[in-house]
């Protein structure tokens, strides 16, 4: 190891140290609600996941992190089946839902998504207004009454930290957003599905850093309340925000581990000259 | 830092911007030109002439409209009183008339027969009116044969104007009349808007269900590949074709299976076997249903796939996604292959003429009689209205003025609804855009 590579470690482990101190503990931090097991996955016939074992905590903000196309998306929609929507996808293995396979066949894919949120890159708002976006989901799986609605929408843009910008204006079109709000958006039509765990790939690297704060923010406020799955390619984000981090190289899972952790004093070779910024 | 300097002095322009911009400035001079033509002689057709009184080198007078000068200094004129001369026209060298004069009584009556009279009005009697010819001849007409009188050489400047909003509206609002020579075009204006408003309502929904077809359900195979191209070149089959279509398999087939069906007591006398505006409809739709699935794929395409990755992870399915995220925000394309279609088939007339148009028809399609809207009866139609009176009516000159007037009107229509059609677009993506 020489010394020049270690000092952003340690900086990015003072920045996990630091944000763990301002966390409270988990109370049932222990208990996994997704565990993985012996994943693979292939796009027809090239294999992008190999054998990955990893259980997600219930509660818990865990990081994906590793270099472009070493599968992070990947891994992330195979936990809601997005994959299914490209044709000649194939995954093979275990995704246990609180115990429940969900490539088994008899799984109900629409109960399976609302339960398993996700959130993508690019800020994607339909085109109708604010309150139509967050209503979307609920009136899909049947919830439309008008008093308990207009209840749910208030409820998850507050959580999504964006009440109080468009609380008076919930019937103009989502489209009119500036793109941070757009995507803080686009996490409340997640949330106004009340899912368990929360899939979020890259939510922040289309946005400007002001916009990038406060998604964090919300983060942060989310925690232990939802289960999160972050992507990132920003090491400092990993380290503000998350629990545990996994290190994904090549589509296997190189090692994953508490945050604090991972970024001092990581136990493999890669992932220390990943997060020292070697390559990738 | 030299080399920069003294550059080609053509840079901004050169021959081939001048080319370019001469093409442009040809195709705006052509659309200008077509335009001008059309609407100022339809309009010259409403605008009131006087009559003038020749009277002409072998003695005999006439009252006459000048209609234009020819180069050699002869003018042509109505003349009118098709009865008594036998020609409607006569063109008359300068040394042929012998004395023009405006006499202020000169009367000019339309009539339901013979075209109008040209002369002087003594008595309007209940039964007869008593007529002079401009010669001083005395005449007599029904009372029932007169439609309007005018003093045309007593119209001021306003007078004119005001009469020639009145012929523009009685041009709208009237039958035609005398071989569809004189009068109005009303029935052709309601068959044409008939004609496109129920070749919309199949086109539209038809053509945006085969586009989700072919765009979301369908697998990029073989026989998928081959439908795309198959309707991709149904826009180039030229349209008669699709008249025979129209008459050999809807009219002829499915017409006459319905006739053997549902009216077998009226044969043999066809009821669905015969052309109208129904068959004409579909067959319209038919030619024009490429257009909106070419259009709607557009759209659908033009949709981000994130938004429909978006609406699956909120747990939607396939239709669901399609109905509410997807043709929401292909409406715009949507609507642009709609205007297409609207204006195409609003135009189009040789595929009519073998399922149903005619030249004049006794009764409306669409009238107060249950039940109301009569989807087997033969239509008019503007466009074939310009063909009828411009070349099958018994005296072509005299409907020469009309044959311009309703093609200025049929431009008119299709303008207008283009531009309706152009600004909901603008209005739903400005809406879609939340701006
Ligand atoms: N739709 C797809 N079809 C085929 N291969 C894909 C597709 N999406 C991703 N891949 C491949 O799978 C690998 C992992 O991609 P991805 O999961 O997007 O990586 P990451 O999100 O970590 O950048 C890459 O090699 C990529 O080329
Ligand atoms: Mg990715």
């Amino acid at each position: 190891m020489n010394s020049a590579s270690a000092s952003p470690a340690s900086s990015l482990g003072g920045i996990a140290a630091d944000a763990a101190s301002r966390r409270p503990r988990l109370a049932a931090g222990d208990a996994p609600v997704i565990r993985v097991r012996d994943l693979d996955f292939f796009y027809g016939s090239t294999q992008a996941l190999w054998g990955v074992e990893l259980d997600i905590r219930r509660g818990e903000v865990l990081a994906l992190i590793g270099p472009s196309g070493c599968g992070k998306s990947t891994f992330l929609r195979t936990l809601n089946r997005m994959n299914d929507t490209i044709p000649g996808t194939r995954a093979e293995g275990h995704v246990l839902l609180d115990e429940v396979d969900v490539n088994s066949p008899d799984v109900d894919v629409v109960e399976l998504r609302r339960r398993v949120g996700m959130v993508f890159q690019r800020p994607n708002p339909f085109p109708m207004s604010i309150y139509d976006n967050v209503a979307f989901g609920p009136r899909l799986h049947g919830r439309a009454r008008r008093a308990e609605l207009d209840e749910l929408v208030e409820r998850c843009l507050k959580g999504a930290a964006l009440w109080d910008e468009v609380h008076d204006r919930l019937k103009a079109s989502a489209l009119a957003l500036s793109g941070g709000q757009q995507q803080r958006l686009c996490i409340a039509r997640a949330l106004a599905n009340e899912p368990e765990v929360l899939l979020l790939d890259e939510p922040a690297s289309a946005l400007d850093p002001n916009s990038t704060a406060k998604i964090e923010d919300l983060i942060f406020e989310l925690r232990g309340r939802y289960t999160i799955v972050i992507v990132t390619h920003n090491m400092q984000q990993a380290a503000r925000v998350s629990d545990r981090t996994a290190f994904f190289l090549k589509g296997r899972l190189v090692e994953s581990g508490p945050t604090e952790e991972m970024f001092t004093n990581p136990t493999r070779l890669e992932t220390e000259q990943y997060i020292t910024g070697r390559f990738g | 830092m030299s080399g920069l300097r003294g550059g080609r002095p053509d840079y901004g322009g050169g021959i081939g911007a001048f080319l370019c911009a001469g093409a442009v400035a040809a195709v705006l001079l052509g659309v200008v030109l077509l335009f001008a033509l059309l609407f100022m002689r339809g309009a010259a057709a409403f605008w009131p002439r006087p009559l003038t009184e020749w009277r002409l080198a072998d003695g005999t007078v006439r009252l006459a409209e000048e209609l234009d000068e020819r180069p050699d200094g002869s003018i042509r004129a109505r003349i009118g009183n098709r009865e008594f001369y036998g020609l409607d026209f006569l063109i008359a060298g300068p040394e042929e008339v012998a004395a023009r004069s405006r006499p202020a009584d000169a009367v000019r009556i339309e009539r339901t027969e013979n075209g109008p009279f040209f002369g002087y009005l003594d008595q309007a009697g209940a039964e007869t009116w008593r007529l002079r010819l401009p010669d001083g001849r005395p005449v007599e007409l029904p009372a029932a044969q007169v439609l309007r009188v005018s003093y045309p050489n007593r119209l001021g400047w306003f007078g004119r104007v005001g009469a020639w909003f009145a012929g523009v509206g009685r041009f709208i609002v009237e039958e035609p009349r005398n071989a569809n020579q004189e009068g109005g075009v009303w029935p052709a204006l309601v068959g044409t808007s008939l004609l496109v408003i129920l070749m919309s309502l199949l086109v539209v929904p038809f053509g945006v269900l085969a586009a989700v077809y072919l765009n979301e359900y369908a697998r990029d195979t073989w026989f998928v590949r081959l439908v795309r191209v198959a309707v991709n070149n149904l826009a180039g089959v030229p349209s008669i074709v699709y008249g025979v279509f129209g008459l050999g398999f809807l009219i002829y087939g499915v017409g006459g299976a319905i006739d053997r069906a549902f009216f077998a007591a009226d044969l043999p006398r066809p009821t669905f076997g015969a052309g109208g505006v129904l068959w004409a409809a579909v067959t319209m739709a038919l030619l024009t249903v490429p257009v909106v699935v070419v259009a709607t794929e557009e759209g659908l395409r033009a949709v981000p796939r994130e938004r429909r990755e978006a609406a699956l992870a909120l747990g939607a399915t396939r239709w669901e996604m399609l109905r509410h995220v997807i043709l929401p925000g292909a409406r715009p394309g949507i609507l642009t292959g709609a205007i297409l279609a609207v204006s195409r088939a609003a135009g189009e007339v040789a595929p009519l003429m073998l399922t149903g148009v005619v030249g004049f028809a006794r009764e409306l399609p669409i009238d107060g009689d249950f039940p109301y809207l009569h989807l087997q009866e033969r239509f008019m139609h503007l466009g074939f209205h310009i063909y009828a009176v411009g070349f099958q009516a018994p005296n072509v000159e005299a409907a020469e003025p009309l044959v311009y007037a309703t093609a200025a009107l049929l431009l008119a229509l299709v303008l207008a609804l283009n531009l309706t059609a152009i600004r909901l677009r603008a209005r739903v993506r400005k809406r879609l855009e939340g701006r």
